[in-house]
């Protein structure tokens, strides 16, 4: 191993960290926006919702994400009609395409955490909220989403983890993160090992950081831990 | 509903081997899993280290790069020990056993903290009677410790390698051919992306669903006997 070259690779391989981060925090945040009305629609009592939730979550849950970005970025081209419509200043940018593909794809698995968390909550309390006069979004807000939320915490910290993992596809779109990077250094300077362990590096810093960021707020949603 | 242009074998083709990377893996996996465990377990602090070294690294970095680094460095670092032992020729990893090694090595990552969890599931006192009235320590680990960390690890490595499954596709970044490759190759010829990659994803949907199928039946049969769970 020659450390000179992990250390020549480090500023390239440093730069392209701020746009991993800018993938999986927009795609977090567009899953989130996702997630919560298809785990509510997946468990609705209007048929046609809970179907298209269902099939939503199955597909993208049951195909590789690569497919789902070369679907959206190589496979809406094959339409002339998207082609030429307004849509397509977005569709044709690699970014927004792996972006759009990474945001379904976490809202898929969210939506099913989230699912679970809210079926955590005992539905005597949500009987007891109705009884004594909360609408059903009051009970909502203020019984059944504090409560899953704690619930769900633990399996969303793994998704927000894998998902700092899964940026790492948007490279076979041609976005320079930091595996596109270090595939472009590793075949520049016929170094593969030096440069691909020094992206390891980089991406075990970035998940471990993530994983004590979710560690401190699991900590501070804990109602039975006292307050210092 | 689809219209293959002829590409139809091709993919089949692919399918085959996105098959036979998956469940080599799954095998290979579930036998570093059952060491990573045992390792994890163990009184010897050094192995504890190590096993718990392999499943933070794994865990913490992206398959797409334990590819690329099993691949292409993979190849150096096999030939500069093949040289250091005297060995004079060039020894080539193929993308199949390059893909093998880096999803079992993920597997066996996830399915060491299954089994761990398994085993300490698994009440401490059975242990003690089985050596009470003379087992030994491998016919306890067999008929004791074995189905019934099977049944608790079930769950946990069926979606482990349901993951692994959708994972085979990015082994295509190497060139394998599977089912990923063959439909770029098809896309290449016939420009029809959207139609190839809608029926690539189909296949691994069907995969998928085959899959956790046959996890239901495997989990039936594990719990047959116990209460509340058996036939359910």
């Amino acid at each position: 191993m020659n450390i000179s070259v992990m250390l020549a690779a480090l500023p390239d391989l440093l730069r392209a960290v701020p746009l991993t981060m800018e993938l999986v925090a927009l795609a977090l945040l567009v899953g989130l926006l996702i997630a919560l009305p298809t785990a509510l629609a997946r468990l609705s009592n209007v048929a046609p919702l809970r179907w298209g939730a269902t099939a939503y979550v199955f597909f993208f849950r049951g195909t590789p994400l690569l497919v789902q970005i070369f679907l959206i970025y190589y496979g809406l081209s094959q339409f002339a009609a998207v082609r030429s419509s307004i849509a397509w200043v977005i569709l044709k940018e690699p970014f927004w395409c792996a972006l759009i593909a990474l945001s379904l794809n976490t809202g898929a698995y969210t939506a099913e955490v989230f699912r679970g968390g809210i079926l955590s909550v005992p539905h005597n309390q949500i009987e007891a909220a109705r009884a004594i006069g909360m609408s059903p979004v009051a009970a909502f807000r203020r019984v059944i989403w504090p409560q899953a939320i704690r619930q769900a915490l633990p399996a969303y910290g793994n998704e927000m983890i894998l998902m700092v993992k899964a940026s790492s596809l948007a490279s076979t779109v041609t976005l320079m993160e930091i595996t596109g990077v270090a595939r472009t250094l590793a075949s520049d300077t016929y170094m593969p090992i030096e440069i691909f362990t020094t992206a390891a590096l980089i991406y075990l810093c970035l998940t471990y950081a993530m994983a004590q960021a979710i560690h401190l707020v699991e900590r501070r949603l804990d109602v039975t831990r006292t307050r210092a | 509903m689809f219209n293959l242009d002829g590409f139809g074998p091709l993919l089949l083709q692919g399918t085959l081997v996105t098959l036979q990377l998956s469940l080599a893996s799954l095998a290979i996996g579930l036998v570093l899993g059952l060491l990573g465990a045992t390792m994890k377990l163990s009184r010897f602090r050094l192995l504890r280290a190590l096993a718990g070294t392999y499943t933070a690294v794994i865990r913490g970095v992206p398959e797409l790069i334990v590819i690329l680094f099993i691949y292409y460095g993979g190849v150096i670092l096999l030939n500069n020990l093949a040289h250091g032992l005297g060995y004079k020729g060039y020894i080539d990893v193929s993308g199949f056993s390059a893909g093998v090694i880096a999803l079992s090595l993920t597997f066996g990552a996830y399915a060491t903290e299954i089994f761990r969890g398994g085993i300490a599931a698994v009440p401490g006192n059975q242990i003690e009677a089985a050596r009470a009235i003379g087992m030994a320590q491998t016919t306890i680990f067999r008929r004791i410790l074995l189905p019934q960390v099977w049944r608790f690890a079930l769950p946990g490595l069926g979606n482990v390698f349901l993951v692994i499954i959708k994972e085979t596709a990015l082994v295509s970044v190497i060139g394998l051919d599977e089912l990923m490759r063959k439909t770029d190759i098809a896309v290449g010829y016939t420009k029809k992306p959207f139609t190839f990659y809608l029926f690539a994803a189909c296949i691994y949907m069907v995969i998928t669903a085959i899959t956790m199928q046959m996890q239901r039946q495997l989990e039936r049969r594990a719990n047959r006997g116990v209460a509340g769970r058996a036939g359910a």
